[in-house]
């Protein structure tokens, strides 16, 4: 998560930057990107239609079905109290979407304009920021995320604040930086030649123009908080039952892993899917983005 | 040099100063009473008037965190509540077995690595190139809890090699010690294996297109010697660095891993903190985890300028 991705060159007035194909088409010529971004729709679609998806209730318990391996009834096979695990898994989903997108709104809401503080503004607000900066960053991402979680309390929304805020210190870093290189650019120069306010040139000139790195950086971001969800919910940090989590179900699946070892198969393979389905996107967004990685 | 150390140093004081803060902080988020909730579930009357005199809690936060500093200061990480015992007695006691599996996780990643990463350089766009950026790709995206509960599923239930979960110390008995920990430390050495592909790839490729390497070439030298003795001894160097930033993974790791495995550490020292609202026990641990990364990236940062003369002048 410590990971900050490079600050490509500015482009904004650079022409090659015209004659280069749309930043999207040059993602999905990609093949491993367009395969992630083709799973990160498909989890979306099962997460808005779990409702009309799931074949049973996700909470339903069924004690005439206890850990049944998988047949025809139950795809995905039943847990320890019944409940259908591809239900489970379908609306699993759901939580683990909400907290990857959330948790990294979270963190580029207070990251980017804090960092663009620092970076504009420089001298001793830089000081402090970049300081408290380092000192988050000091302590280990899952490490501060489970304290945190454990001081608010354990739920799927202290959960993503959490994370969120865990994050945050790598998305003020990474717009300091590029806030640094956009500074000395001619077009903000000019900027405040024709007398812009710092504000109106930060907001209107620079953040446009660092927006490439911020996205590259949420998108593995994203990756990272999917991740952290599914861990503080199998520590019992997060969702909490008997609200599905594909993190929380593997915790109850590794008591039955000598004979129910489908409880611990299913969540693990779409927590896997989906985080690397948004590596793939986030490499990929990196490579059509920056133009030194092409 | 010891202009490039002072300097170094003093970046960190106020590093710490700004962490220690910010985990002393973190008892603001309780809600209500701070005495009351960190009293726990029995709320005893003598516990919760110990906690207001021992934690200050009549006094403004400026005040508390200073008389907590001064404790730290001292050595003083507060007391477990639950457990009726010093913080730092507690870390002192569990830090011994997540040393061990960090240190075993570590060799795997390097033995797993830097070769992975430097075939997949030498033969850039081959297979074997495809092949290491695959795997790299499997262990950042797999998480290790998932993973420790596959190789239990395979190693212990199906094929019975391995014992699933538990300790035993090195000293008892080393060959048991070792059959414990290897599935666990091949969890977390997984992940900074891919990342330490990747890196080496990437400083290898750099190296490789270097004139000195070239200059190599030129002159006969052999291929396995250009690759081994020039490229890969200098491609190393930044690799230093990246061992200390990783350490933050490792303890992240250890945590889950340590749950999954029943390995009694410094990482299930935490989770157990949180679920008995140890909050002592847990502040201690972060404030003892950050202070360790900080200093651990101290000393990468004093190796790499030792190794490269260029970082003290800049």
């Amino acid at each position: 998560m410590a990971t900050v991705v490079d600050a490509p060159p500015i482009v904004a007035s650079d022409a090659r930057a015209s004659s280069r194909p749309h930043p999207l088409r040059r993602l999905l010529r990609r093949p491993s990107a367009a395969i992630g971004l083709a799973v990160i729709v498909a989890f979306v679609t099962i997460a808005i239609f779990a409702p009309f998806l799931a074949p049973y209730d996700p909470i339903a318990t069924n004690f005439g079905a206890v850990r049944k391996a998988p047949s025809a009834a139950h795809w995905f096979g039943t847990d320890e109290i019944g409940r259908d695990v591809l239900s489970r898994v379908i609306f699993g989903a759901r939580a683990s979407l909400e907290a990857g997108v959330l948790s990294v709104l979270i963190s580029l809401a207070v990251g980017v304009p804090t960092g663009l503080l620092a970076g504009y503004a420089g001298g001793k607000v830089d000081m402090l920021i970049s300081r408290v900066t380092d000192a988050l960053l000091a302590c280990p991402f899952l490490i501060l995320a489970i304290a945190l979680a454990a001081f608010l309390g354990p739920s799927l929304a202290n959960a993503m604040i959490a994370i969120g805020i865990s994050a945050t210190p790598v998305f003020i870093r990474l717009t300091r930086g590029t806030t640094l290189a956009a500074k000395s650019e001619d077009y903000v120069l000019a900027a405040r030649a024709i007398g812009n306010s710092p504000l109106r040139i930060a907001v209107r000139h620079v953040l446009p123009n660092i927006v490439p790195p911020l996205l590259v950086q949420a998108t593995l971001a994203i990756a990272a908080a999917v991740i952290a969800e599914a861990s503080l919910s199998f520590l019992g940090l997060g969702q909490q039952p008997p609200q599905p989590s594909w993190g929380s179900m593997l915790n109850t699946a590794k008591n039955y892993i000598d004979n129910a070892a489908w409880m611990a198969i299913w969540p693990g393979v779409s927590i896997f899917l989906l985080v690397l389905s948004f590596n793939l996107v986030g490499d990929g967004l990196r490579d059509a983005l920056d133009p030194r990685h092409s | 040099m010891t202009a490039y150390l002072i300097r170094r140093i003093a970046t960190i004081l106020p590093t710490l100063l700004f962490a220690s803060i910010l985990i002393f902080g973190l008892q603001q988020l309780l809600p209500g009473d701070p005495a009351m909730v960190l009293a726990g579930e029995e709320r005893d009357p003598t516990v919760i008037a110990h906690l207001r005199e021992t934690l200050h809690l009549d006094k403004p936060f400026p005040v508390r965190y200073f008389y907590w500093l001064r404790g730290v200061l001292r050595g003083d990480l507060g007391e477990s509540l639950r457990m009726q015992q010093p913080v730092r007695t507690l870390i002192a006691e569990k830090l011994p077995v997540t040393l061990e599996l960090a240190c075993i996780a570590i060799v795997i990643a390097l033995a797993i690595g830097i070769p992975a990463g430097v075939v997949s350089a030498v033969r850039r766009g081959t297979a074997w190139d495809y092949g290491a950026n695959v795997v790299a790709l499997w262990g950042l995206s797999t998480p290790n809890f998932w993973l420790g509960i596959m190789l239990i599923l395979l190693f212990s239930v199906t094929l019975g090699l391995l014992p699933a979960s538990g300790y035993v110390s090195p000293f008892e008995d080393l060959r048991a010690n070792l059959a414990a920990m290897i599935m666990p430390a091949f969890v977390l050495g997984n992940a900074i294996a891919a990342v330490l592909m990747r890196h080496t790839r990437s400083a290898m490729l750099q190296v490789l297109s270097s004139d000195y390497v070239r200059t190599a070439r030129a002159k006969g030298v052999r291929e396995r010697d250009v690759i081994l003795k020039h490229a890969l001894r200098n491609a190393l160097i930044p690799i230093i660095t990246l061992g200390a930033l990783e350490f933050g993974t490792l303890l992240s790791g250890a945590v889950l891993t340590e749950q999954v495995f029943t390995i009694p550490g410094f990482g299930k020292l935490i989770v157990d903190a949180v679920f008995n609202r140890d909050y002592a026990v847990v502040q201690g641990v972060v404030l003892f985890t950050a202070t360790a990364y900080i200093l651990l990236n101290l000393v990468a940062d004093i190796l790499y300028a030792v190794a490269n003369p260029r970082m003290r002048i800049s």
